[in-house]
């Protein structure tokens, strides 16, 4: 690994103030990504800034009846935190889903949300890459493209987002809370995210000397009805080819309200509206769950070898909103789908 | 946080080599203080400062498992962690498990079920599973599966460690 000063601050404004000094830093929390990088020399920062020790791991109820995470709650303890399991389980689920338990207990909330692309180029300094080198070129777009998008792409990058858990938070319509320099701010989770257009290398909306301080959900978690559905190469602990948050309100035979969200199909995670809106007001059925999957893949575009993510995950919407319809959630334990 | 990555510092830029930094960790037990430059992992700290060898180095990316070690009581990869962000803590590794010259009921349980052939990944697959049993998740066959799947054996031992963590858990 290169060389990096190394520091730890006194406080969360001591950080991003360290942070807005020297703009070759980064923060570190959990390490399981960033130091993977740094081992590859995809990522080479001048400085490292701790921030493990700052006050950060709480999860505490909110006055409207949300549920405010801590930037540095592990991933491990926020699946199996008692109000997560009980109030928001697509949550517990999506995290379970994804990694290790050992990378679990290691990776932070924050961390998860600016984890980047597993894609094998931007990991690959022998070739081109806009992601990791601006302006030098795609590798993936005529190349190898197995694992690589299918909504949201642009001639510039086709990369997807590797998250579980962040597609759990963009259905339950998390905010992210950040601080930098200027002061506080909170960002949709929608907003979070971007899309690669002619900047892939800007992966968030966050700006360079911003930190991520708390992720917050509503108070409504969908526990009756959802489900996170993960296809993948191997039965655990690989990232998704598609996956699916689906949560259902239901009343009186009706669909009252919908939320539907895919992973490993897009450079973010990717919640789709007008496929929820579509699903309102209908009965739970085949008819309506292949409709907001068509809805959901029509500006769907496959390249030479991942076309069959369309399909993939037009029948992983309909079997996910089926899940989360007759209230049988996936296990991720066991691997048999419902 | 930035999204910098290599364009923050091109190739061939210096930066001057910060000091080593002295840090305190329980180790098995023992107080120890060890100095290591900001880069060393909390595995080559284990290996290379402390002759503590058992702690393998697999892949060196967080994907085999074979580094794992428990620190404050959880486990963790020790090649994805700084020995400097540890400062303080605890940390056990497969020479720890064993008390007084009786073997880790888990240690045991390898034994008992033939939980290993070549035995490259065991040290991690002992700290993994003694970290699942503290967890108390696990029940099943399928849910130890699921929750040691962080831990590769390319001899293809996983009936056997399975079989292990069942009787040590069954016993703990």
């Amino acid at each position: 690994m290169i060389n990096f000063e190394y520091a730890r601050p006194a406080d969360v404004g001591d950080a991003v103030r360290q942070m807005a000094a020297e703009p070759g830093a980064k923060f570190i929390a959990g390490g399981t990504n960033l130091l993977d990088l740094m081992k590859e020399d995809v990522e080479r920062p001048t400085k490292l800034i701790d921030i493990t020790r700052l006050p950060l791991k709480e999860v505490t109820q909110t006055r409207d009846g949300g549920l405010r995470i801590g930037a540095l709650v592990p991933n491990s303890d926020l699946a199996w935190h008692p109000l997560v399991e009980k109030r928001y389980p697509i949550l517990s689920s999506a995290i379970l889903a994804g990694a290790s338990q050992q990378l679990r207990n290691m990776a932070s909330t924050g961390g998860n949300l600016l984890q980047r692309t597993r894609c094998y180029y931007f990991y690959d300094t022998a070739t081109p890459c806009n992601k990791r080198a601006p302006g030098s070129g795609c590798s993936a777009i005529d190349g190898l493209n197995r694992m690589h998008a299918i909504l949201g792409t642009s001639d510039a990058c086709i990369a997807v987002h590797p998250s579980d858990m962040c597609v759990a938070m963009a259905v339950l319509d998390a905010k992210v809370h950040v601080t930098g320099p200027k002061g506080e701010r909170a960002i949709a989770f929608a907003d979070f995210h971007r899309l690669p257009a002619d900047e892939p290398e800007r992966d968030t909306n966050l700006a360079p000397d911003e930190m991520i301080t708390a992720v917050e959900l509503p108070a409504r978690g969908f526990p009756a009805n959802y489900t996170y559905l993960k296809i993948r190469d191997r039965l655990s602990y690989a990232f998704a080819l598609v996956s699916v948050a689906a949560a259902l309100e239901l009343d009186g035979g009706v669909i009252k309200e919908a939320r539907l969200g895919l992973g490993g199909v897009a450079p973010k995670p990717w919640r789709d509206t007008a496929a929820e809106a579509a699903l309102a007001g209908r009965p739970p059925g085949e008819a309506a769950f292949a409709h907001a999957a068509d809805t959901v893949l029509s500006g769907a575009k496959g390249y030479a070898h991942n076309t069959f993510k369309i399909d993939l995950a037009r029948r992983a919407i309909v079997r996910a909103l089926t899940q989360a319809a007759s209230g049988t959630p996936q296990s991720q334990s066991s691997k048999k789908i419902a | 946080m930035a999204q910098m990555g290599a364009g923050a510092r091109p190739n061939g830029t210096a930066v001057a080599a910060p000091g080593k930094m002295p840090i305190t960790l329980t180790v098995n037990g023992i107080a120890t203080r060890i100095e290591v430059a900001p880069w060393t992992t909390l595995l080559d700290a284990l290996r290379d400062h402390l002759d503590l060898t058992g702690s393998k180095k697999g892949c060196d990316h967080g994907q085999c498992g074979a580094c794992t070690v428990l620190v404050n009581g959880r486990r963790i990869v020790s090649c994805l962690a700084l020995a400097v962000m540890q400062e303080g803590a605890t940390v056990t590794t497969v020479e720890g498990l064993a008390k007084n010259g009786t073997l880790h009921p888990l240690q045991q349980a390898f034994i008992d079920h033939d939980a290993f052939q070549c035995g490259y990944c065991t040290s991690g697959q002992l700290c993994s599973g003694v970290g699942l049993i503290g967890e108390g998740r696990a029940r099943t066959g399928d849910e130890i599966r699921e929750l040691m799947s962080g831990n590769l054996c390319r001899c293809g031992a996983y009936p056997g460690i399975v079989a292990a963590i069942q009787q040590a858990m069954e016993r703990s």
